[in-house]
């Protein structure tokens, strides 16, 4: 391998520790048997099909639909979340007010609350008569039900992840240079733009990107707030489900790859970023 | 001796230093805060809140009424069964995975991380989907397994397989960076002085690796208890037999019965509350994420 080569020469020390064979066999028999036998069937299947169906069903109306919807309401939960979020890590890290540490503590609890729970609870607040629908719908704002609510329940489940990968970056800024740039006249909404953004702007392009990612994929509370009107407010994991309760499984198995090879580009793309952020990070110093 | 005058005007001198607090940054400070609690209140605390008003809202006695029902009885023993099997597993599956990657070097080591953090990124849908391709009635072993009655989808092993796949990499990534950070130097000296593999491993590594043990074996717990899209294609939703407890609330909900669905909603709440307890006194403990 190219790649090994060009790494800095390292002697190999012999490792006395045991256990070395077991624990890569086991591991990898578990690997194999949990996570890359399913896969490869979903790819099987899928590539069983002929292909201007498979072109059919992932191109159809009601697919194209879905994305739009999925993509949409996920890019738009990831943005809402890119500034909240950075607001909330920000009063987190720099500001000191009654209950801190309580508000840091669920921050993670999105990821702690069954998605059902989140869901159910998100559409009793959000409809009609709910606590806060109450007051939105006579302004003619109906979230339950809607592309809104869709995305209040995609904003709930990606809100940790911008947080959270946005807090220790904050923790990151000099604060030295903060004063520096003060010192020397600079505003704060100047000091804001030329140094903290560029400090913080790799973090909290990766916290979009994972939220967007876990947000794309998202069923359990995106289903009870929904209303899954066809063509209008059906997410594309809903449809796969449809697919599959139609014992429709070569569809089903066709959505699946789009979106799996989707997971796989957020994958990728949530790699770059943090070797991009990595790699800015050790430029500054 | 100092006159109001001056005074104002030390005021003024210090409010253009940095560092000093003007008004104008105590009313961004107070901005940005009320934004972000705001923003929490609608989005966190107020769906909280509305499960146990809802639950309760027809009294203790209907909520405790709604555990007697045998289909929401059935439903909790299944989530503790399922959760039962599946943790354990993947807790070996996660120290065995974090000691061959923490402790050795060998060829193929990032991808071997990326494949095991694979289920994180694959949405719940497609995760349930993969089983009923490979178990169902068309799937590759279907054939077989019916031929020889055994019913993996929509039954116990389809769930339980199901949630396995989706909280495989928690108690993994969770070990491995702790663990390659804390490096070979004790388990090292421990087998040069003639001590066993297992007894190293018990008496060495484990306890210097249990507070992220903990912390990974909570999070799996959770996500497993809770797990909704996937085990909801692959169950098969039949009440009372396949239903778990997310599956139960969506029952519930559809049927309408508010106080029922809102009180097996009220009970995995706590579950996420205590979980966060939890969670927060092992960071107090000094355990830091990687």
């Amino acid at each position: 391998m190219k790649s090994s080569s060009q790494k800095p020469a390292r002697q190999r020390e012999p490792n006395v520790l045991p256990g070395f064979g077991i624990t890569l066999g086991f591991t990898t028999f578990f690997l194999c048997a949990i996570v890359l036998l399913p896969l490869s069937a979903l790819l099987l299947k899928a590539g069983g099909m002929d292909l201007s169906r498979f072109i059919a069903v992932i191109t159809s109306p009601r697919a194209l639909a879905s994305y739009r919807l999925s993509f949409g309401a996920s890019l738009l939960a990831a943005t809402v979340n890119m500034v909240f979020g950075f607001a909330i890590a920000w009063s987190l890290v720099r500001y000191d007010f009654p209950g801190r540490k309580f508000v840091d503590a669920i921050i993670d609890m999105p990821f702690a609350l069954p998605t059902a729970v989140s869901g159910i609870a998100l559409t009793t607040v959000f409809a009609g008569n709910g606590w806060i629908g109450q007051y939105l719908e006579p302004h003619g704002i109906q979230v339950a039900y809607t592309w809104i609510g869709i995305t209040v329940a995609l904003t709930l489940i990606g809100m940790p992840f911008v947080v959270r990968t946005v807090q220790p970056a904050i923790a990151e800024v000099q604060r030295d240079l903060e004063d520096a740039a003060e010192t020397l006249g600079a505003g704060r909404f100047y000091v804001f733009r030329r140094i903290i953004v560029p400090t913080v702007l790799p973090a909290l392009l990766t916290g979009f990107t994972l939220a967007f990612a876990r947000a794309v994929g998202e069923y359990g509370s995106v289903i009870f707030i929904a209303g899954n009107k066809q063509m209008k407010t059906e997410i594309t994991p809903l449809l796969i489900f449809m697919h599959l309760e139609e014992f429709d499984y070569a569809g089903a198995a066709a959505l699946g790859v789009v979106m799996l090879a989707i997971s796989f580009v957020m994958l990728l793309a949530i790699n770059l970023l943090q070797v991009w952020g990595r790699k800015r990070l050790m430029v500054s110093r | 001796m100092a006159g109001p005058a001056t005074s104002e005007a030390i005021a003024a001198e210090l409010a253009t230093r940095p560092g000093h607090t003007s008004k104008r940054a105590t009313l961004v400070r107070w901005l940005v805060i009320g934004t972000s609690l705001t923003f929490l209140g609608a989005l966190l605390a107020a769906p909280l809140a509305a499960v146990f008003a809802t639950a309760l809202q027809k009294g203790w006695a209907a909520y405790f009424a709604s555990f007697t029902d045998p289909d929401t009885r059935s439903a909790i023993r299944l989530t503790l069964t399922t959760a039962a099997v599946v943790v354990p597993l993947n807790t070996i599956f996660g120290i065995t995975a974090a000691w061959c990657i923490a402790k050795f070097e060998f060829r193929g080591k990032s991808f071997l991380i990326t494949l095991i953090d694979l289920p994180l990124a694959v949405s719940p849908i497609v995760s349930g989907l993969i089983y009923v391709l490979l178990f169902g009635a068309n799937g590759w072993f279907g054939t077989w397994l019916q031929a020889h009655d055994i019913s993996i989808v929509y039954a116990l092993p389809g769930i339980i397989l199901a949630t396995m796949f989706v909280t495989f990499p928690y108690v993994a990534r969770e070990l491995i960076p702790l663990m390659q950070q804390l490096g070979n130097d004790e388990e090292e000296a421990a087998i040069t002085l003639g001590a066993g593999g297992w007894f190293t491993f018990f008496r060495v590594t484990l306890p210097r690796i249990r507070w992220g043990l903990v912390y990974g074996v909570i999070l799996c717990n959770a996500r497993a208890m809770g797990e909704f899209g996937a085990v909801s294609v692959v169950s098969g939703n039949i009440r009372g037999l396949t239903t778990t407890m997310p599956l139960h609330i969506e029952i519930l909900y559809n049927e309408y019965n508010f106080v029922g669905a809102f009180a097996v909603a009220s009970m995995l709440s706590m579950l996420a509350v205590v979980t966060l307890i939890i969670k927060t006194l092992v960071e107090r403990s000094g355990y830091r994420r990687r």
